[in-house]
């Protein structure tokens, strides 16, 4: 079937191509009105970054995410019927539909979580690694953030201690120019981001092109080198095809910058080099592209079919089972009883 | 979209009341800047920054990196010397990071430099749920700002008072934290710019006899649809809208309850420890002997925000539970 056999470039643009439609039909699921609530950051044009750096990570690695994570939890593994649950705060999701689009993870996965406070969850990786070290395992932990988050002064406290105790640590930014309606320019007056790891004593990697297969090569690389008690920082660009939400128009920037960079699709590029390279022809591709079409087609419906959760669940996973939390409404009618 | 010079709007969001009281007092007083996450090209997370760029130009509606303890610090040092800051925090959970410049900094400045110099600079956040945004994205942390002395606390309800009380809050001298909620800003109600609110003052929306509901920011309007069907019933209920938590209006509160003899206290907040515990002490100790029955607080449950809508509702009062208790509470 295949006339050269180059696995990593095709699971690359599989893992990728399963990102984008993921995110598609997440777009769709709002627009059906089936999202709990609007806070949905889709990781189109960024799939590179999530499919190279979690084919990467090995058994028992972890990792913590930003608000934009469906795109690398997927990339790791992720159900997308139970994530698609979760972003529509159903019952079937990964967190019972309480924690939602910016809240999908999955322990046994790895996924220590993902956040909604820019820079949240960086610092657990650190002590995630501390852990590793302590108990003498080859695993890393990597934290994935936006450009915004190299903003946040917790990043930089979180840097100095893990190189100070030479924890295995990867500092992992996906760079995508903006942070909400805020161009980069605008955010930093040095935008050479490995200049600031580099000065805490972190290995460093800015991937600033399209090409997934070489940018995986580098990757792994760096991650394994982290395992040596080496930690890293790899910056990966890319460009947010969309609004900083859903697939939102965004009129703080003009439509001929994004028409040029979303020319800037990893997608399309790994595709072309599948074929130039006669990895695979365009039938084989098309059966993949209608693979993930069916996948995300049926996980979209499972989110919508999912029932909703009983309204006692608002009370679970406060505390230990041990504790239970009495709700307002019995405090206000024992009150009243006792007159 | 162009800034209305009238003084007098039928009819308004909460959101352009905002963005006039800001617009106005920018006018007035060249020294009053904003700065935040996205106040400017993007015109604030939620609009209520608009079309303010334009006008004053990117020297005084200042776009930030995303770096919260830092904008509340700049605002700190900006108000000390000599400019009106307006700091934004997008969201007010974002209080866990800038909690040491609101609280040991900003509120603490004047005090322990014993009286040398003042702080005048305005936070506005927004919180409180009903957008699905989740444990971090959606709680009501006002009790945090009102247990630290220093700190002046404004949650308005509607677009006269936000209007009045934003430029209030920037002549105070003292800092001050003003909280919208997310589901306030297309709001709609009159604003009057000659009619002036006292900052301090609560007000009596619905004047009644049978019990006093206490509440402040979007359960004010809460109170007032719990009130109309009360009134169904021919209960009648006297509605107070805080309006600033800090100072507080003990008075209007006392008045009240010396009244009607029955108090429902109301918030989006959680039960322990929140804004309505200690409106519900104030009550205990002012009106113990007049009370026909214990004071009541409805607020929300003692857990994180869920996401899931139809958790997310119920996690805080609803309107025909507020009626609910009224009644058993009068009976
Ligand atoms: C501490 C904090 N500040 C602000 C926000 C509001 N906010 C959510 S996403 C975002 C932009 C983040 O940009 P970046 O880190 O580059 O991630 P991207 O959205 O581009 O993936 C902002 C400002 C937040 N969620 N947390
Ligand atoms: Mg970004």
């Amino acid at each position: 079937m295949n006339s050269k056999s180059n696995t990593n470039l095709q699971d690359l643009y599989t893992t990728m191509k399963r990102i984008r439609v993921f995110e598609e039909r997440v777009a769709e699921l709002f627009v059906r009105g089936e999202t709990a609530g609007s806070m949905l950051h889709l990781s189109i044009g960024e799939e590179l970054g999530p499919a190279c750096v979690t084919k990467a990570m090995i058994d028992g690695d972890t990792f913590t995410t930003h608000h934009r994570g469906h795109g690398i939890f997927l990339a790791r593994g992720g159900d997308p019927d139970k994530m698609m649950a979760e972003i529509a705060g159903k019952k079937d999701g990964y967190c019972k539909g309480k924690g939602g689009s910016m809240h999908i993870a999955d322990m046994s996965l790895g996924h220590l979580g993902a956040n909604a406070i820019v820079g949240g969850g960086i610092p657990t990786v650190v002590g995630a690694a501390l852990s590793y070290k302590y108990l003498n395992k080859k695993n890393v932990s990597i934290a994935f953030f936006g450009d915004g988050a190299m903003q946040q002064g917790i990043l930089y406290e979180s840097m100095n201690m893990a190189a100070l105790w030479k924890l295995p640590v990867v500092f992992c930014c996906i760079n995508n120019q903006y942070g909400m309606g805020t161009k980069i320019d605008d955010a930093v007056a040095v935008k050479d981001f490995s200049l600031r790891a580099k000065s805490f004593g972190l290995e460093c990697l800015h991937v600033n092109h399209l090409d997934a297969e070489k940018a995986y090569t580098d990757i792994k690389e760096i991650v394994d080198n982290t395992r040596n008690n080496k930690p890293s920082f790899i910056e990966v660009e890319c460009y947010r095809f969309y609004g900083h939400a859903r697939k939102d128009k965004s009129p703080y920037r003009n439509e001929d910058e994004e028409i040029e960079n979303r020319k800037l699709d990893p997608i399309a590029f790994a595709k072309e080099n599948i074929l130039t390279q006669n990895i695979l022809n365009e039938e084989e591709i098309k059966s993949i592209d209608m693979t993930v079409d069916k996948e995300m087609d049926v996980s979209m419906n499972y989110a919508i079919n999912s029932p909703l959760n009983v309204e006692s669940e608002i009370f679970t996973d406060v505390y230990d089972k041990s504790y239970t939390i009495e709700s307002v409404d019995s405090r206000i009618n024992n009150i009243l009883k006792n007159k | 979209m162009k800034i209305p010079e009238q003084d007098f709007f039928e009819k308004i969001t909460f959101r352009d009341a905002l963005r006039l009281a800001m617009y106005d007092e920018m006018k007035d007083d060249k020294n009053v800047i904003i700065l935040g996450e996205d106040v400017a090209k993007y015109g604030g997370a939620y609009g209520a920054t608009k079309n303010l760029l334009e006008q004053f130009g990117s020297d005084r509606v200042i776009d930030t990196p995303i770096s919260e303890p830092t904008i509340v610090g700049t605002a700190i040092g900006a108000a000390m010397t000599g400019l009106k800051p307006i700091a934004e925090l997008m969201y007010v959970d974002f209080f866990g990071m800038s909690m040491d410049q609101i609280g040991n900094q900003s509120a603490k400045i004047r005090y322990m430099f014993g009286g040398q110099i003042s702080v005048p600079m305005v936070i506005r956040t927004q919180g409180g749920t009903g957008r699905s945004g989740g444990a971090q994205h959606s709680q009501s942390l006002e009790s945090w700002i009102m247990y630290i002395p220093g700190l002046y606390l404004v949650m308005p309800s509607n677009p006269n008072d936000a209007y009045h009380l934003l430029r209030d809050s920037l002549q105070t001298n003292t800092p001050t934290v003003f909280i919208e909620h997310k589901l306030l800003y297309n709001f709609e109600g009159p604003l009057d710019k000659k009619n002036k609110v006292q900052f301090g003052k609560a007000n009596i929306l619905n004047e009644g006899n049978s019990i006093s509901i206490i509440a402040y920011s979007r359960m004010t309007n809460f109170a007032v649809e719990a009130a109309k069907k009360l009134k169904e019933e021919n209960i009648s209920a006297e509605i107070i809208d805080l309006r600033t938590l800090n100072p507080l209006d003990k008075n209007t509160i006392i008045n009240s309850v010396k009244k009607t003899r029955h108090a429902l206290v109301l918030s989006e907040g959680h039960y322990t420890t929140g804004v309505a515990s200690e409106i519900t002490s104030i009550i205990f100790e002012n009106c113990f002997k007049v009370l026909k029955k214990p004071v009541i607080r409805y607020t929300a449950e003692d857990t994180p925000v869920p996401v899931a809508p139809n958790l997310e509702k119920n996690y805080v009062p609803t309107v025909d539970r507020i009626v609910d208790y009224a009644k058993k509470i009068i009976t």
